[in-house]
This record gives C-alpha cells, structure tokens and sequence, in this order.
C-alpha cells in the first residue's frame, strides 16, 4: 500500500472517485473519469458492487478493456445484463441507487449543477445538456459531483440548474461530495465544506478558485495518494492517459 | 408478411420526409445508424425535429447540414469529446440557422417515448423535481398524486414520425435481432408512426425464429428493412465493430469551425455515394483495426416444444 510519488491530478480524481464508491454498493456510472473510477473500485476495496449504466448495462466486474464511452463493446462483453434505459432508470427512481456520479460545467455551494447553458459575464456557451444528470442528481440515495476547479466554475448562484442540489423538500439524497482538481469536498446538509486537498494544494489557492466560501475547520487534511495497486489499476484500464493523463488526455473538454 | 426490403437511399426517401418527427440514437452510444444519417444529409431533408437521448455527434452533423429546426433530446454533443460544435453555433449564433431545443433529461426523453408506446397521453415520474429543466416546459407539468401522495411531475407522451435503428441482423420482413444494452430503442421503435431498421446482415426467417427473445423489434412495426454493413460506423456494434474513436475526434477538431466542419461534410458525407463508399475511403486499415473477428458466442438456448 505504499504511495508512489508520480500520478497525475486526474489519476488522484479517478481514485478519490472509486474511493466513494463502498463494497456491496449499486452504483450509477457516469460518463468519464467514473467509468474508471468504478472499475478501479471493483478492482480494489468494493468487489461486490454492482454498476448500472445509463444505457441499459448492468455489470459486476470493470470494463474488459479501454473504454471512451459505456456503450463500447468491451463494457458489453461480461455484462450481467443488457436491459433498456428505462429499466435502470426505474432503479434509480425507486431508491435502488445507492451512488451515482455526475460531472458538471458550474457548481454553486447547495451542489446545484448547470451543463446546459454557461457564461453568466460574457457571450453564453451552449453546453451538451442534462444526459441521465438530472436524473441521478433527482433519484440516487447521494451523489458524487466531479468538476475542473476553476473559477469561473464555482458560483454563488448557477444561472441554470440543470441537475438539482439540496432543496426544500427534496425527498431523497443530493450531492454528498465533490471531487475537483484542486480537493475533496462534503456537500451534506447543503453546506459546503472542505473535506481534503490534494497533495501541494494550498487552502488560500482553493479559496482564490472558488467564488464562494468554502468551510473549513482547522488544519485541513491532504488526500489520500494513490497507491501502487490503483495506479496500477489505472495505467491497465487507460494506458494512453486519455482521461487521466493531465497533458495527453483529450476528454476532459 | 411482405418483403420490406429496400435500398437506403428508397427507404429514407419513402418514409422520411421534410418536418418529420425524427427519433434516433437510441442505443445511446452504439449502433447509432449514421449511414442512414448521411443519406438524409444527402437528400437534403429540412425543417426536421430530432428526438434522442444523447445523440453522440449525429445530431450535430444534422445540425450543421440545415435539416433540423428542432430538436427533443437530452444531450446534444460528441460523448468521449465533449461539445457538438454545430448544435453550439446553431443556439449561440443561429448558424446555419436557429433551432429551438425542448430540453430532457434521458429519463423524460424515455419516459415521453414510453408513453407514446402505451397509448396514454403522459406518464408520472419524480425525476426534475428542482431541476430548471421543467420550469414553464411545454412537455413537464406539475402533477397531484391522484392517490393523494406527494406531487409528480407529469411527462407527455413523444410521438416520432419515423424511428430509425441499426441492429445486428432482421430478416427481410423487419423482425430484427439486436443484442447489447437497448437504451431507448424498443421505447422509440413502439412509439413511431413509422420504423426504418438498418442491419448488419439480412438472414433468414428461420435465424430470427429460432431465438424469438433476441427479437427486440417485431417486423409488424417496420416499414422497411435495409442491409447495410457498417452502417453504424463509426459507433459500435457488438459482434461487428469496434467503436472508431478516430473518427468521433478527427469530426470533434473539424467541427471546431464552420469551414471546418463543411470540408468534413464534403469530405465524408456529400462527396460519398453510399456506405460502401464510406467504409472504402475510411480505407482497408482502418477497416481491419475496427471489424470484431474474434467470437464469443452466447450458450445456445433449447426452444424444443
């Protein structure tokens, strides 16, 4: 279990993400750095979970190989199950979830997510959209957010709530944590607190990149490195360092 | 049953026309039929509504091409890249033209299909509550629990003109065999006035009966029948090939700008005939790196009676 010096910012994201993930848990797999992170959890610390993805796959065990997207051949072959959307969605909305992954293009501090339009100062960028976002963000028992920690990222307030936070009435889950590039964060009970930052990553720089305050209760703690084992896992399933490597990965536009 | 066998191009210009309701991508990211795509790009159709979940860069290339006014989706973009650059320019600079998107999320989307395959006017769900989404949504309204539970969110029903989908193989009257995670492809197919299938292979009646499970797409719902082997390229298809991430990036950077993006559609959709012609100029190499000819066939199941 030693820590190796070298890894990447997106390799400590995958494995805080595959972190969150407990043994026995159903969890709904996102789309990028998830795919690995539940596989890395499969490999490690949860074996018994279970993965349901958006497009009908169910699967116990990580992808076969590289994967871009979960409806790529080598996350079918050894699927338990191929079923429709609305199957797993039906999973999701009857409380069967007990994780889901989401990533987002802003995040305010109630864990509200916006993927749909950004850009609140200059000209509005259209982004992709909700996907099974509000979906998970709506229905799963908590959620686990990923984001690029920029400030322009992180606002006082979205300007379009496309997957929802913690609300007045909201009936089950909402955002648990957020992993960024910059740190670990709790978002229960609608506050947001940091939780650890990763290794060489000052508070005062969180502060400066998050436009809002951040909580955070004496010396904060450093987020658990990777060790050989994961980054192993890692370097298996990505080997080209398309989602991980910081430099060479392409997806993370 | 009858024949429904016909060519592509017969096909899309037979049961697609110009402000139709079109669903597609159902699968999400694989089997998307694409050749079909290109060929309503070839036809020049207009003014046409697209309905999908994710759409994974083909609505987008519909988008730029001019065919599409609206579009009822829940993510519009290019799935291991990240932004559809023509869906960005259409919204942001109203290039080629405007469109109007009706925002979803995959589960309203499915839910809005599934519907429209009951036969009822809308379904009830929990997903969007505090979402801005369904804020003032011509489709999502607030509903009461008739049963006097907490409130819903009411889906309506979303009816496409014409489904298409490509499967693995169908017989010559459209029962098609399709295997992999289904997405929204019976919910789609269910709900359409009309259905085109594209396929890897037409076989024989008797492959298709003699694993009825494996028949996601009864032949009564489908108005025609098209062999075109990769015919989803550059998506996936299970058995037949590989995804051609190459493709997806190379379209990705292209598109980045609209001359970009119009030297890409010549390239590959307007200065090619047909899918044969495709997958020639994608060239042998590429061919050889992404055809599956390896096996791993499922256990046989005993139908005996």
């Amino acid at each position: 279990m030693s820590a190796i010096a070298t890894y990447t910012r997106r390799e400590l994201m995958v494995v805080a993400a595959g972190r969150e993930i407990h043994d026995r848990e159903v969890v709904f797999v996102g789309m990028r750095l998830p795919l690995l992170g539940f596989g890395l959890a499969k490999a490690t610390h949860a074996p018994e979970a279970v993965g349901l993805f958006e497009n009908g796959i169910i699967r116990d065990r990580p992808a076969e190989a590289f994967i871009y997207t979960m409806g790529d051949p080598p996350n079918i072959a050894g699927a338990l199950a191929c079923v429709g959307l609305l199957d797993v969605m039906s999973l999701l909305q009857q409380g069967r979830v007990d994780v889901g992954f989401i990533g987002g293009a802003e995040v305010d501090p109630l864990g509200n997510l916006n993927t749909t339009w950004a850009g609140g100062e200059g000209r509005p960028v259209r982004l992709p959209g909700s996907g099974g976002g509000q979906d998970i963000a709506s229905l799963a028992q908590r959620t686990v957010l990923i984001m690029e920690h920029e400030p322009r990222r992180f606002r006082e307030r979205v300007s379009y709530v496309t997957s929802p936070g913690h609300f007045p009435g909201r009936r089950r889950g909402g955002p648990a944590t957020l992993i960024t590039t910059l740190g670990v964060f709790d978002l229960r009970q609608g506050r947001f607190r940091l939780r650890s930052l990763h290794p060489e990553v000052s508070l005062a720089h969180v502060r400066a990149a998050t436009g809002f305050a951040v909580e955070s209760d004496g010396t904060p703690a450093v987020t658990e490195p990777p060790t050989q084992e994961e980054l192993a896992y890692i370097r298996h399933a990505d080997p080209q360092g398309f989602w991980t490597g910081d430099h060479r990965g392409k997806g993370g536009d | 049953m009858s024949d429904k066998r016909q060519s592509l191009g017969d096909a899309i210009a037979a049961h697609v026309h110009d402000a139709d309701a079109i669903a597609l991508g159902l699968a999400l990211e694989s089997g998307i039929p694409f050749a079909a795509v290109h060929e309503l790009i070839r036809q020049r159709r207009r003014d046409l509504t697209l309905i999908g979940p994710i759409s994974d860069m083909a609505f987008d290339q519909l988008i730029g091409a001019g065919c599409v006014t609206r579009v009822i989706a829940a993510w519009v973009g290019n799935v291991a890249g990240g932004s559809g650059y023509c869906f960005r320019r259409a919204l942001e600079q109203g290039i080629p033209h405007p469109i109007t998107v009706e925002e979803h999320s995959n589960f309203t989307v499915g839910l809005g299909l599934k519907a429209a395959a009951m036969g009822v006017p809308y379904l009830p769900t929990l997903t969007g509550i505090g979402s801005d989404i369904v804020r003032d949504h011509p489709r999502i309204r607030p509903q009461d629990d008739p049963f006097g539970g907490p409130p819903l969110l009411a889906v309506g029903a979303i009816r496409p003109d014409v489904t298409i989908v490509h499967t693995q193989r169908a017989d010559r009257h459209g029962n098609a065999h399709l295997w992999g995670n289904l997405g929204l492809t019976l919910e789609g197919v269910y709900a359409a006035r009309r259905t085109i299938v594209t396929c890897e292979e037409i076989v024989a009646d008797e492959v298709i009966r003699s694993d009825p499970n494996r028949t996601v797409i009864p032949g009564l719902l489908v108005d025609a029948v098209v062999e075109v082997p990769g015919g989803a390229l550059p998506a996936s298809v299970q058995g037949y090939w590989r995804r051609d991430f190459e493709t997806f990036l190379g379209y990705h950077g292209r598109s980045r700008t609209l001359e970009g993006y119009r030297a890409w559609l010549d390239e590959w959709v307007l200065g090619i005939a047909s899918r044969d012609a495709y997958l020639a100029h994608l060239g042998q190499p590429a061919l050889d790196r992404l055809r599956v000819r390896d096996q791993r066939l499922a256990a046989a199941a005993n139908f005996a009676p």
